[in-house]
């Protein structure tokens, strides 16, 4: 009776994740294999999934980890895909153009955040959405671009429809993986506590010293280059650029119902949401303005009654985790 | 009959219990004075009266009426009028807007802006100044006029002096006893032992979330008091009354 | 002269967005809302006025005067069903669940009237396009400086309203702190309901307003919203007749910048609403500096 109690251990990788991580592994690998036999349009549907979990990880890094609502988000995924056109035009090879494209429009979140980052809640959602506006007026401008006729990206008419097809869907993937990856390693590291605890409580964190700014910073960045980045695989999937799509507060619609109803500040939920969105998206789609009325109707019933999203739901219901993201207490065990 | 009758009443906040099983019944036109150290419940228990905080257990009586689950507003349209700790004016309202929003009410009764002006005349040049331009004491007065506003059965003030200058407790306290005198049943919080034999008729101790010691202030006298606010002779050894003693010890009390 | 004329139509213009606006500053105001359906809450009242004139054959006028009581019965019920949820939440809540309703209301309005834009102009007769000539270069529209005049005269109402009477003051009260309101007997929850009837009751005014001076489309809510808030921001957030100022700037700033450019309209009117928010944080502190100095000469 008098032997002392062995001391709490923090966990981080349990049974449960290990083998969830291996999985993953195992699913990235057979979809990069998937073009080699699937039919056309099963790559161009999961072309489009993949676009939507960028986008689905990039707004709840904003806002569920950095309590940032931006209704703007649009502003980067046209901004990606206009500086593509324009790098392309200049002779840039296209592939590298959309790459460096979705950069470009990331450099323009840098001297954006200085006073972006000033503003708070409702001034910041809507302020974004205004300089989606604008920015949509200014591409509008340019004479390449034809103002709402727009334009192509005819550079990629020189590949072959189903080299472009496959190249569109490694390009994604890999996209898809870097931006889960980044914001994942994010969350896990130092910026990730700190970014939770900012958006828990702001001014405590900065009484302990948390460097509110420069973690928010980070975060509005990196959104900013993965709704580019999405903005760009948009474009190399269409081919064609009218601004209005792709300044469209739609987008924002779409990443608050993935991020919302999938579970807003875990990592896991928008994932989900995106391929949720993605299913009713195939299934009803069709039916056009009901389908609308459903997600507007979703984002709010969620956001009433089930703010955690499903994912959240799914952890306090189950207590599961699949990634090793937040650390576990593990009380010893009798012996 | 009593007019306000606590009956077992348990309040917490979160996991931490701050009224436990408190009882205690207000006759009509009496005065009883609550003290206590700090973190002896007494604002939480005031607070759970005038139904700003959800008791967890128990029930509140008003005049035989069971308002346990009433809102707090329409407690103060019912008769029970809080004068909150820390004042808690609309600082952007004038006085007499702070007190008018109160006297929208409706209670019939004497207290109207010029009953109020007349019981606290240090108002009048003030009426029409912000409330949080007001010193201190006109900040008190104010919040005590508001409360008053309502006509309220039982008013309940929670730490009047504190925060005050000495000179601003005299006015304050001069006021109250002619609310005292006129009849007005209270329920006062107050950590000078002094000031609450001074105006209570009858006195009640709170320790660490009940009430230890109760009765007529006349037959009491203050070393009972104080043995009872640091939790001395409650006859379980000295260690624990010592552990309350250096609690005691930080409050604004001095014996 | 085109830049009087272009100014004085700017004024009239900030008029039409003081109007626009101030039930959303009056919302801000008072429960710390910002409503994203604001714009497409103002698009349904005109669609309403629009469909009872149209059906009816009554006077838009009349009809706005159905309208307006149905508009303040829909605040009530939203507030009591979903903006006090949301409150209670927290804060990036309301934004989300706002804007979800947005998207509903617009899509429900393009599924009941379809794509096309409407117009109240042909209700109103020559009210749509007679406007009073100065010196012969200038002309303002009756229509805009009635707008203006409504515009003033509901910023008016509520300032007195807030001042004078009992449920403006429980609003007040309630919206400077809303424990203390409860504890001198206002029901919070009645008072926010009300506030959010009397904005709404707003809302068709300037929805009917909308329709009235230009034509309006399913979709138009979005636009209405940003330059509604635009002017309530650069007035000063939650302050009446700064969004009386906040929309005159913007009209003016939008009517200067069409004339220099025919895009300039509303690049001009973002532009200045996006560098008052970048300039705002020296704005205030030079206010402030200003404040001290009135304080050390009035103790001088």
């Amino acid at each position: 009776m008098s032997k002392q109690p062995a001391p709490l251990s923090v966990q981080r990788w349990t049974p449960l994740s290990v083998a969830a991580t291996l999985a993953i592994a195992g699913l990235m690998i057979a979809l990069a294999f998937t073009p080699l036999f699937a039919s056309a349009e099963v790559i161009d549907r999961l072309t489009t999934l993949f676009i939507y979990i960028i986008l689905a990880i990039m707004w709840n890094a904003l806002a569920g980890y950095g309590g940032l609502v931006s209704v703007g988000q649009q502003a980067f995924f046209g901004l990606g895909a206009y500086a593509a056109i324009r790098l392309s035009y200049w002779g840039v090879p296209v592939y590298p153009a959309l790459i460096l494209g979705a950069l470009l429009a990331g450099a323009v979140a840098l001297p954006l955040s200085v006073f972006a980052l000033r503003l708070k809640g409702g001034e910041f959602a809507i302020g974004m959405w205004v300089v989606a506006e604008l920015a949509h007026l200014l591409v509008n401008l340019d004479g390449l671009i034809q103002g709402e006729t727009g334009t192509s990206l005819i550079a990629l008419n020189a590949f072959s429809p189903d080299h472009r097809r496959a190249d569109n869907y490694w390009l994604a993937l890999a996209a898809m993986a870097v931006a889960a990856a980044v914001v994942f390693a994010l969350l896990r590291g130092r910026l990730g506590v700190s970014v939770q605890a900012i958006r828990d409580n702001e001014e405590a964190a900065a009484s302990i010293g948390v460097r509110v700014l420069g973690g928010k910073r980070v975060i509005f960045i990196l959104s900013a280059i993965g709704c580019a980045m999405a903005g760009t695989l948009w474009l190399a999937t269409s081919i064609t650029f009218e601004p209005k799509t792709y300044f469209s507060v739609q987008w924002s619609a779409y990443m608050i119902f993935m991020a919302l109803v999938g579970g807003l500040g875990t990592f896991e939920g928008p994932i989900l949401g995106a391929i949720l969105f993605f299913l009713m998206e195939s299934l009803f789609g069709a039916t056009g303005v009901w389908y609308l009325v459903g997600l507007g109707a979703a984002a709010v019933v969620f956001s009433l009654f089930l703010p955690q999203g499903l994912w959240g739901f799914i952890e306090n219901r189950f207590t599961w985790r699949f990634l090793p993201i937040g650390y576990h207490l593990r009380l010893p065990e009798e012996d | 009959m009593s007019l306000l009758t606590i009956d077992r009443l348990e309040a917490r906040h979160g996991l931490l219990t701050a009224v436990r099983e408190v009882s205690l019944a207000l006759k009509e036109g009496e005065t009883l004075a609550l003290v206590g150290a700090n973190g002896a419940g007494k604002t939480t228990l005031m607070r759970a009266i005038a139904g700003a905080h959800k008791p967890a257990g128990g029930r509140i009586l008003l005049d035989s009426t069971d308002v346990t689950h009433t809102p707090a507003h329409r407690r103060v349209a019912m008769g029970i009028a809080l004068v909150p700790e820390g004042r808690r004016l609309f600082p952007g309202m004038t006085v007499e807007e702070n007190l008018l929003v109160a006297g929208a009410v409706g209670r019939p009764g004497p207290w109207r802006v010029e009953t109020v002006l007349d019981a606290f005349p240090m108002l009048k040049k003030r009426l029409k100044a912000r409330a949080g331009t007001l010193s201190g004491g006109e900040q008190q007065a104010t919040a005590i006029g508001r409360a008053l506003m309502t006509n309220p059965l039982v008013l309940l003030l929670d730490e009047v002096s504190l925060g005050l200058a000495p000179i601003a407790v005299d006015q304050v306290y001069h006021s109250l006893a002619g609310l005292i005198g006129s009849g007005t049943t209270i329920l006062l919080v107050e950590q000078d032992l002094a000031r609450a034999f001074g105006v209570a008729t009858r006195i009640a101790c709170m320790l660490e979330g009940r009430i230890v010691l109760e009765g007529l202030a006349q037959d009491m006298t203050r070393e009972q008091v104080t043995a009872a606010y640091f939790g001395l002779g409650r006859g379980n050894g000295s260690g624990g009354g010592q552990g309350s003693g250096q609690d005691g010890g930080k409050g604004h009390h001095q014996p | 002269m085109i830049w009087v004329s272009q100014i004085l139509q700017g004024v009239l213009l900030g008029g039409y967005y003081a109007l626009i606006a101030c039930g959303l500053s009056f919302m801000f105001g008072v429960m710390r809302i910002i409503n994203l359906a604001h714009g497409d809450l103002a698009v349904l009242a005109g669609f309403l006025v629009w469909f009872i004139a149209g059906q009816t054959g009554i006077n838009p006028f009349l009809a706005l005067a159905l309208v307006i009581p149905l508009m303040a019965a829909l605040g009530w019920v939203l507030q009591r069903t979903m903006l006090e949820r949301s409150l209670r939440a927290g804060e990036l809540v309301p934004l989300l669940s706002t804007f979800g309703l947005a998207i509903v209301i617009e899509n429900l309005l393009f599924e009941q009237f379809g794509a096309d834009t409407r117009s109240l102009a042909p209700y109103i007769g020559g009210l749509s396009y007679d406007s009073l000539t100065i010196g012969g270069q200038i002309y303002l529209s009756y229509l805009g400086i009635i707008i203006f005049a409504v515009a003033v005269a509901i910023l008016g109402g509520l300032h007195f309203f807030l001042g004078h009477t009992n449920l403006g003051r429980a609003i007040r009260a309630t919206a400077e702190d809303i424990d203390t309101a409860e504890l001198v007997g206002i029901n919070s929850r009645a008072v926010y309901a009300a506030a959010a009837a009397i904005a709404l009751a707003t809302v068709a005014v300037g929805g009917a307003a909308l329709g009235m001076r230009a034509t309006f489309a399913p979709y138009a809510g979005p636009a209405q919203l940003i330059f509604a808030f635009e002017a309530v921001v650069i007035g000063g957030l939650g302050s009446l007749w700064g969004t009386l100022a906040g929309g005159i700037a913007l009209g003016v700033a939008q009517n200067i910048g069409a004339t220099i450019n025919t895009h300039g309209f509303l690049i001009a009117g973002h532009v200045v609403f996006l560098a008052f928010l970048a300039l705002r944080p020296f704005l205030t502190s030079l206010n402030a500096k200003g404040r001290i100095k009135a304080l050390l000469r009035r103790a001088a």
